[in-house]
Protein backbone atom coordinates (compact mmCIF):
# COMPACT_ATOMS: atom_id res chain seq x y z
CA UNK A 1 0.00 0.00 0.00
CA UNK A 2 1.36 3.51 -0.52
CA UNK A 3 2.04 5.40 2.54
CA UNK A 4 0.32 8.69 1.46
CA UNK A 5 1.41 10.88 4.22
CA UNK A 6 5.06 10.26 3.83
CA UNK A 7 4.60 11.58 0.57
CA UNK A 8 2.47 14.45 1.68
CA UNK A 9 5.21 15.02 4.36
CA UNK A 10 7.26 16.42 1.59
CA UNK A 11 6.92 20.02 1.41
CA UNK A 12 5.60 22.13 -1.63
CA UNK A 13 5.53 18.54 -3.75
CA UNK A 14 2.18 17.38 -4.86
CA UNK A 15 2.91 13.67 -5.43
CA UNK A 16 0.47 12.47 -8.88
CA UNK A 17 -1.15 9.73 -7.83
CA UNK A 18 -4.14 7.84 -7.91
CA UNK A 19 -6.70 10.94 -6.36
CA UNK A 20 -5.07 13.91 -8.33
CA UNK A 21 -5.45 11.71 -11.37
CA UNK A 22 -9.07 11.41 -10.62
CA UNK A 23 -9.40 14.81 -9.24
CA UNK A 24 -7.38 16.29 -12.22
CA UNK A 25 -8.19 14.01 -15.48
CA UNK A 26 -10.25 16.75 -17.42
CA UNK A 27 -8.30 20.00 -16.67
CA UNK A 28 -5.14 17.52 -17.79
CA UNK A 29 -7.12 16.18 -20.90
CA UNK A 30 -8.02 19.55 -21.46
CA UNK A 31 -4.08 20.76 -21.58
CA UNK A 32 -3.37 17.56 -23.80
CA UNK A 33 -5.97 18.88 -26.43
CA UNK A 34 -3.53 21.74 -26.68
CA UNK A 35 -1.00 19.45 -28.37
CA UNK A 36 -3.24 20.42 -31.64
CA UNK A 37 -2.41 23.64 -33.42
CA UNK A 38 -6.54 23.70 -34.17
CA UNK A 39 -7.20 23.80 -30.68
CA UNK A 40 -4.42 25.87 -29.65
CA UNK A 41 -5.97 28.69 -32.00
CA UNK A 42 -9.40 27.96 -30.87
CA UNK A 43 -8.30 28.13 -26.94
CA UNK A 44 -6.68 31.34 -27.47
CA UNK A 45 -9.86 33.01 -29.83
CA UNK A 46 -12.31 32.57 -27.30
CA UNK A 47 -10.96 30.95 -23.81
CA UNK A 48 -14.16 30.14 -21.58
CA UNK A 49 -16.04 29.03 -25.02
CA UNK A 50 -13.32 26.80 -25.29
CA UNK A 51 -13.67 25.22 -21.67
CA UNK A 52 -17.06 24.34 -22.17
CA UNK A 53 -15.82 21.69 -23.99
CA UNK A 54 -14.46 20.17 -21.02
CA UNK A 55 -16.62 19.13 -18.04
CA UNK A 56 -13.90 20.73 -15.48
CA UNK A 57 -14.81 22.81 -12.01
CA UNK A 58 -15.19 25.97 -11.50
CA UNK A 59 -11.99 25.92 -9.71
CA UNK A 60 -9.82 24.49 -12.38
CA UNK A 61 -11.44 26.71 -14.40
CA UNK A 62 -10.47 29.95 -12.68
CA UNK A 63 -7.37 28.71 -12.29
CA UNK A 64 -6.79 28.39 -16.05
CA UNK A 65 -8.32 31.97 -16.93
CA UNK A 66 -6.25 33.33 -14.03
CA UNK A 67 -2.55 31.65 -14.93
CA UNK A 68 -2.64 30.29 -11.34
CA UNK A 69 -0.04 27.64 -12.38
CA UNK A 70 0.13 26.11 -8.33
CA UNK A 71 -3.22 26.47 -8.05
CA UNK A 72 -3.83 23.70 -11.19
CA UNK A 73 -1.49 21.76 -9.58
CA UNK A 74 -3.84 22.22 -6.33
CA UNK A 75 -7.07 21.00 -8.07
CA UNK A 76 -4.99 17.88 -9.75
CA UNK A 77 -3.07 19.33 -12.78
CA UNK A 78 0.19 17.60 -13.72
CA UNK A 79 2.53 19.61 -14.53
CA UNK A 80 3.83 17.55 -18.01
CA UNK A 81 0.13 18.28 -18.94
CA UNK A 82 -0.01 22.03 -17.80
CA UNK A 83 3.61 22.84 -19.15
CA UNK A 84 1.13 22.29 -22.23
CA UNK A 85 -1.14 25.24 -21.82
CA UNK A 86 2.57 27.14 -20.79
CA UNK A 87 3.69 26.52 -24.00
CA UNK A 88 0.26 27.36 -26.01
CA UNK A 89 0.81 30.90 -23.88
CA UNK A 90 4.53 31.08 -24.52
CA UNK A 91 5.73 30.40 -20.96
CA UNK A 92 8.68 28.05 -20.57
CA UNK A 93 9.14 25.37 -17.65
CA UNK A 94 11.56 28.15 -15.78
CA UNK A 95 8.65 31.22 -15.67
CA UNK A 96 6.04 28.26 -14.62
CA UNK A 97 8.16 27.03 -11.78
CA UNK A 98 9.43 30.37 -10.76
CA UNK A 99 5.63 31.28 -10.91
CA UNK A 100 4.69 27.97 -8.36
CA UNK A 101 7.73 28.65 -6.18
CA UNK A 102 7.25 32.54 -5.83
CA UNK A 103 9.99 33.61 -7.53
CA UNK A 104 10.03 35.84 -11.09
CA UNK A 105 11.83 34.06 -13.81
CA UNK A 106 14.78 35.93 -13.72
CA UNK A 107 15.64 34.60 -9.65
CA UNK A 108 14.58 31.27 -10.59
CA UNK A 109 16.80 31.28 -13.19
CA UNK A 110 19.09 32.73 -11.29
CA UNK A 111 18.44 30.25 -8.34
CA UNK A 112 18.86 26.99 -10.54
CA UNK A 113 22.39 28.39 -11.99
CA UNK A 114 23.71 28.84 -8.53
CA UNK A 115 23.03 25.17 -7.81
CA UNK A 116 19.20 25.10 -7.47
CA UNK A 117 17.41 24.92 -4.67
CA UNK A 118 19.16 23.61 -1.39
CA UNK A 119 18.02 20.11 -0.75
CA UNK A 120 18.61 20.89 3.42
CA UNK A 121 15.49 21.93 5.13
CA UNK A 122 13.08 20.95 2.38
CA UNK A 123 12.98 17.41 3.18
CA UNK A 124 10.18 17.37 5.49
CA UNK A 125 6.92 20.40 6.65
CA UNK A 126 8.50 19.47 9.96
CA UNK A 127 11.92 20.78 8.98
CA UNK A 128 9.83 24.17 7.89
CA UNK A 129 8.90 26.44 10.80
CA UNK B 1 24.41 -14.79 -30.78
CA UNK B 2 23.42 -10.82 -30.25
CA UNK B 3 24.78 -9.93 -26.87
CA UNK B 4 24.78 -6.20 -24.94
CA UNK B 5 27.86 -4.73 -25.10
CA UNK B 6 27.39 -1.81 -22.88
CA UNK B 7 25.17 0.39 -20.86
CA UNK B 8 25.10 4.43 -21.01
CA UNK B 9 22.61 6.59 -18.51
CA UNK B 10 22.10 9.74 -19.60
CA UNK B 11 19.70 12.95 -18.40
CA UNK B 12 16.73 13.81 -21.61
CA UNK B 13 15.92 17.75 -20.45
CA UNK B 14 14.25 19.26 -23.19
CA UNK B 15 15.81 22.03 -22.80
CA UNK B 16 19.56 19.97 -23.95
CA UNK B 17 17.53 19.33 -27.18
CA UNK B 18 16.44 23.32 -28.17
CA UNK B 19 19.70 24.66 -27.28
CA UNK B 20 21.47 22.19 -29.60
CA UNK B 21 18.13 22.60 -32.29
CA UNK B 22 19.16 26.74 -32.16
CA UNK B 23 22.79 26.22 -32.28
CA UNK B 24 23.14 27.62 -28.43
CA UNK B 25 25.79 25.21 -27.06
CA UNK B 26 28.88 27.40 -27.30
CA UNK B 27 27.20 30.07 -25.19
CA UNK B 28 28.66 30.65 -21.49
CA UNK B 29 25.35 28.80 -19.88
CA UNK B 30 25.57 25.63 -22.08
CA UNK B 31 28.82 25.25 -22.78
CA UNK B 32 30.12 23.51 -19.82
CA UNK B 33 27.50 20.82 -20.43
CA UNK B 34 28.40 20.22 -23.96
CA UNK B 35 31.66 20.01 -23.86
CA UNK B 36 31.03 16.98 -21.81
CA UNK B 37 29.31 15.55 -24.46
CA UNK B 38 32.15 14.94 -26.37
CA UNK B 39 33.94 12.38 -25.43
CA UNK B 40 30.54 10.46 -25.26
CA UNK B 41 29.98 10.76 -28.83
CA UNK B 42 33.67 9.70 -29.80
CA UNK B 43 32.81 6.57 -27.61
CA UNK B 44 29.62 5.65 -29.27
CA UNK B 45 31.26 5.96 -32.80
CA UNK B 46 33.97 4.02 -32.19
CA UNK B 47 31.67 1.38 -30.51
CA UNK B 48 29.66 1.69 -33.34
CA UNK B 49 26.40 -0.86 -32.36
CA UNK B 50 23.94 -2.25 -34.49
CA UNK B 51 21.41 -1.73 -32.21
CA UNK B 52 20.51 0.86 -29.20
CA UNK B 53 17.33 0.10 -26.69
CA UNK B 54 16.50 3.38 -25.49
CA UNK B 55 14.99 3.35 -22.19
CA UNK B 56 12.76 6.00 -21.61
CA UNK B 57 9.64 8.16 -20.43
CA UNK B 58 6.67 9.63 -22.83
CA UNK B 59 5.51 13.13 -21.69
CA UNK B 60 2.20 13.35 -22.80
CA UNK B 61 2.87 12.95 -26.16
CA UNK B 62 2.20 9.44 -27.44
CA UNK B 63 0.34 8.68 -24.19
CA UNK B 64 -1.73 10.24 -22.02
CA UNK B 65 -3.86 9.83 -19.00
CA UNK B 66 -5.86 8.03 -21.32
CA UNK B 67 -4.13 4.78 -21.12
CA UNK B 68 -0.87 4.50 -18.89
CA UNK B 69 1.53 1.65 -19.98
CA UNK B 70 3.55 0.47 -17.47
CA UNK B 71 6.03 -0.60 -19.85
CA UNK B 72 5.76 -0.29 -23.93
CA UNK B 73 7.88 -1.57 -26.08
CA UNK B 74 7.89 0.42 -30.01
CA UNK B 75 8.00 -2.84 -32.83
CA UNK B 76 7.24 0.22 -36.03
CA UNK B 77 9.90 0.40 -38.33
CA UNK B 78 10.21 4.04 -38.13
CA UNK B 79 9.11 6.66 -35.21
CA UNK B 80 8.75 9.85 -35.80
CA UNK B 81 9.73 13.00 -33.51
CA UNK B 82 6.75 14.01 -32.21
CA UNK B 83 5.26 17.81 -31.87
CA UNK B 84 5.32 18.63 -28.46
CA UNK B 85 3.47 21.77 -28.59
CA UNK B 86 6.03 23.98 -30.75
CA UNK B 87 6.36 22.25 -33.81
CA UNK B 88 8.27 18.68 -34.06
CA UNK B 89 12.17 18.80 -33.30
CA UNK B 90 14.17 19.27 -36.49
CA UNK B 91 16.16 15.66 -35.65
CA UNK B 92 16.27 12.07 -37.93
CA UNK B 93 13.03 9.93 -38.13
CA UNK B 94 14.00 7.43 -35.77
CA UNK B 95 14.60 3.84 -37.60
CA UNK B 96 13.09 0.62 -35.22
CA UNK B 97 14.49 -2.53 -35.61
CA UNK B 98 10.88 -4.82 -36.20
CA UNK B 99 12.43 -8.24 -35.61
CA UNK B 100 14.67 -7.28 -32.63
CA UNK B 101 11.75 -5.66 -30.98
CA UNK B 102 8.90 -8.15 -32.22
CA UNK B 103 11.52 -10.79 -30.25
CA UNK B 104 11.86 -9.21 -27.37
CA UNK B 105 7.82 -8.76 -26.90
CA UNK B 106 7.88 -12.50 -27.42
CA UNK B 107 10.40 -13.42 -25.19
CA UNK B 108 9.86 -10.79 -22.17
CA UNK B 109 5.90 -11.63 -22.21
CA UNK B 110 6.42 -15.29 -21.75
CA UNK B 111 8.85 -14.63 -19.49
CA UNK B 112 5.79 -12.90 -17.41
CA UNK B 113 6.91 -9.49 -18.12
CA UNK B 114 3.76 -8.16 -19.79
CA UNK B 115 4.87 -5.24 -22.05
CA UNK B 116 2.36 -2.93 -24.21
CA UNK B 117 3.42 -3.81 -27.76
CA UNK B 118 3.22 -0.28 -29.79
CA UNK B 119 2.57 -0.74 -33.90
CA UNK B 120 2.73 3.70 -34.14
CA UNK B 121 3.89 5.79 -31.98
CA UNK B 122 5.63 9.34 -31.89
CA UNK B 123 8.59 9.43 -29.79
CA UNK B 124 8.68 12.84 -27.87
CA UNK B 125 12.47 15.00 -26.34
CA UNK B 126 12.52 11.60 -24.44
CA UNK B 127 13.80 9.55 -26.54
CA UNK B 128 15.20 11.74 -29.21
CA UNK B 129 17.34 14.12 -26.45
CA UNK B 130 19.48 11.16 -25.58
CA UNK B 131 20.29 10.19 -29.56
CA UNK B 132 21.25 14.05 -29.87
CA UNK B 133 23.98 13.94 -27.30
CA UNK B 134 25.29 10.76 -28.15
CA UNK B 135 24.80 11.35 -31.16
CA UNK B 136 25.21 15.15 -32.33
CA UNK B 137 23.97 16.28 -35.44
CA UNK B 138 23.57 13.84 -38.04
CA UNK B 139 21.57 13.20 -41.02
CA UNK B 140 20.25 10.08 -40.05
CA UNK B 141 20.57 8.23 -36.39
CA UNK B 142 23.34 5.95 -36.94
CA UNK B 143 21.75 3.17 -35.73
CA UNK B 144 18.13 1.42 -35.30
CA UNK B 145 16.55 2.25 -32.19
CA UNK B 146 13.75 0.02 -29.60
CA UNK B 147 12.27 2.39 -27.96
CA UNK B 148 10.95 0.56 -24.51
CA UNK B 149 9.00 3.49 -22.62
CA UNK B 150 7.93 3.12 -19.21
CA UNK B 151 5.51 5.42 -17.22
CA UNK B 152 6.95 7.28 -14.02
CA UNK B 153 4.34 10.01 -14.44
CA UNK B 154 0.93 8.73 -12.63
CA UNK B 155 2.29 7.08 -9.75
CA UNK B 156 3.20 4.25 -8.88
CA UNK B 157 6.19 3.91 -11.80
CA UNK B 158 7.60 0.16 -11.08
CA UNK B 159 9.90 -0.60 -8.38
CA UNK B 160 13.41 -0.56 -8.62
CA UNK B 161 13.73 -4.47 -8.26
CA UNK B 162 10.96 -4.76 -11.42
CA UNK B 163 13.09 -2.63 -13.44
CA UNK B 164 16.52 -4.18 -12.41
CA UNK B 165 14.70 -7.84 -13.39
CA UNK B 166 13.30 -6.10 -16.34
CA UNK B 167 16.93 -5.52 -17.39
CA UNK B 168 17.92 -9.06 -16.55
CA UNK B 169 15.04 -10.41 -18.48
CA UNK B 170 16.16 -8.62 -21.99
CA UNK B 171 19.90 -9.24 -21.71
CA UNK B 172 18.28 -13.07 -21.29
CA UNK B 173 16.18 -12.33 -24.15
CA UNK B 174 18.70 -10.52 -26.61
CA UNK B 175 21.04 -13.49 -25.84
CA UNK B 176 18.86 -15.72 -26.96
CA UNK B 177 18.44 -13.72 -30.52
CA UNK B 178 19.62 -15.38 -33.45
CA UNK B 179 21.98 -12.74 -35.06
CA UNK B 180 25.06 -11.31 -34.31
CA UNK B 181 24.17 -7.94 -33.08
CA UNK B 182 26.25 -5.63 -31.22
CA UNK B 183 23.55 -4.13 -28.67
CA UNK B 184 23.93 -1.19 -26.37
CA UNK B 185 21.11 -0.10 -23.86
CA UNK B 186 20.44 2.91 -22.37
CA UNK B 187 18.77 4.18 -19.72
CA UNK B 188 17.33 7.97 -19.43
CA UNK B 189 15.86 10.38 -17.51
CA UNK B 190 16.79 12.49 -13.97
CA UNK B 191 18.81 13.55 -12.18
CA UNK B 192 17.40 15.27 -9.37
CA UNK B 193 15.05 17.75 -10.21
CA UNK B 194 11.57 18.84 -9.40
CA UNK B 195 8.92 21.01 -11.51
CA UNK B 196 5.86 21.52 -10.05
CA UNK B 197 5.19 23.25 -6.81
CA UNK B 198 6.58 25.45 -4.10
CA UNK B 199 9.57 23.05 -4.00
CA UNK B 200 10.15 23.46 -7.85
CA UNK B 201 14.07 23.73 -8.36
CA UNK B 202 14.92 21.34 -6.00
CA UNK B 203 18.71 19.47 -6.55
CA UNK B 204 20.54 17.34 -4.51
CA UNK B 205 24.34 16.46 -5.95
CA UNK B 206 25.23 14.37 -2.96
CA UNK B 207 22.24 11.94 -3.92
CA UNK B 208 22.94 12.41 -7.89
CA UNK B 209 26.62 11.21 -7.26
CA UNK B 210 25.95 8.73 -4.71
CA UNK B 211 23.52 7.11 -7.50
CA UNK B 212 26.34 7.07 -10.20
CA UNK B 213 28.48 5.78 -8.09
CA UNK B 214 26.07 2.72 -6.70
CA UNK B 215 25.16 1.92 -10.01
CA UNK B 216 28.55 -0.18 -9.99
CA UNK B 217 29.64 -0.12 -6.13
CA UNK B 218 26.65 -1.19 -4.73
CA UNK B 219 23.15 -1.95 -7.06
CA UNK B 220 21.58 -3.74 -4.56
CA UNK B 221 21.15 -0.03 -2.87
CA UNK B 222 19.23 0.86 -5.64
CA UNK B 223 17.35 -1.82 -6.53
CA UNK B 224 16.11 -1.43 -3.01
CA UNK B 225 15.62 2.42 -2.85
CA UNK B 226 11.76 3.02 -1.98
CA UNK B 227 10.08 5.02 -4.63
CA UNK B 228 9.60 7.99 -1.51
CA UNK B 229 13.73 8.33 -1.51
CA UNK B 230 13.59 9.53 -5.15
CA UNK B 231 11.07 11.66 -4.52
CA UNK B 232 12.20 13.41 -1.31
CA UNK B 233 15.86 13.16 -2.09
CA UNK B 234 15.92 13.67 -5.81
CA UNK B 235 12.91 15.64 -6.47
CA UNK B 236 9.25 14.32 -7.80
CA UNK B 237 10.50 14.33 -11.39
CA UNK B 238 13.96 12.75 -10.12
CA UNK B 239 11.62 9.43 -9.99
CA UNK B 240 12.88 9.13 -13.35
CA UNK B 241 16.28 7.26 -12.25
CA UNK B 242 14.85 4.09 -11.89
CA UNK B 243 14.56 3.49 -15.68
CA UNK B 244 18.57 3.60 -15.64
CA UNK B 245 18.63 0.23 -13.09
CA UNK B 246 16.56 -1.44 -16.53
CA UNK B 247 19.58 -0.44 -18.28
CA UNK B 248 21.66 -1.84 -15.40
CA UNK B 249 20.08 -5.51 -14.82
CA UNK B 250 20.90 -5.35 -18.70
CA UNK B 251 24.71 -5.56 -17.83
CA UNK B 252 26.96 -8.08 -16.26
CA UNK B 253 27.26 -8.07 -12.70
CA UNK B 254 31.17 -7.16 -12.85
CA UNK B 255 31.15 -3.65 -15.42
CA UNK B 256 33.64 -0.78 -15.76
CA UNK B 257 32.53 2.64 -15.21
CA UNK B 258 34.50 4.59 -18.75
CA UNK B 259 33.00 7.82 -18.89
CA UNK B 260 30.89 10.41 -16.30
CA UNK B 261 29.65 13.88 -16.69
CA UNK B 262 27.88 15.51 -14.61
CA UNK B 263 26.85 19.22 -14.57
CA UNK B 264 24.16 21.82 -12.56
CA UNK B 265 22.11 22.59 -14.16
CA UNK B 266 20.51 22.42 -17.46
CA UNK B 267 17.00 24.73 -17.19
CA UNK B 268 15.51 22.98 -13.88
CA UNK B 269 17.64 19.97 -14.05
CA UNK B 270 20.82 18.23 -12.97
CA UNK B 271 22.29 15.93 -15.63
CA UNK B 272 23.98 13.23 -15.61
CA UNK B 273 25.76 10.88 -18.36
CA UNK B 274 27.36 7.56 -17.71
CA UNK B 275 29.20 4.82 -19.54
CA UNK B 276 29.75 1.61 -18.58
CA UNK B 277 31.58 -1.33 -20.36
CA UNK B 278 30.83 -5.27 -19.45
CA UNK B 279 33.69 -6.67 -18.12
CA UNK B 280 35.69 -8.11 -21.08
CA UNK B 281 35.18 -11.44 -21.87
CA UNK B 282 37.87 -11.41 -24.70
CA UNK B 283 36.68 -9.27 -27.43
CA UNK B 284 37.32 -5.80 -27.49
CA UNK B 285 34.61 -3.32 -27.37
CA UNK B 286 35.09 -0.83 -31.14
CA UNK B 287 34.36 -2.18 -33.67
CA UNK B 288 37.37 -4.32 -35.76
CA UNK B 289 38.19 -2.29 -38.52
Amino acid sequence: MVDTDAFEDIPGTYLFNKDRCHEGYHLNMFCMSLMKAENREAFLADEPGYLDRFPLTEEQRRCVLERDWLGMIHVGGNIYYTSKLGATLGRSFQYMAGAMSGLTQEEYRAMMAGGGRPIEGNRSKSEQK
Amino acid sequence: MAQIIAGLGTSHVPAIGAALDLGRTEEPYWQPLFNGYGPAQEWLARVDPDVVILVYNDHGTAFSLEVIPTFAIGVAREFPPADEGWGPRPVPVVQGHPKLAWHLAESLILDEFDLTIVNEMDVDHGLTVPLSVTCGQPEAWPFPVVPLSVNVIQYPPPTGKRCFDLGRAIRKAVEAYDEDLRVVIFGTGGMSHQLHGERAGVINSDFDRRFLDDLTRDPQRLIDLPHIEYVREAGAEGIELVMWLIMRGALNRDITEVYRHYHVPASNTATGLIIFENEAEGAPLARAS
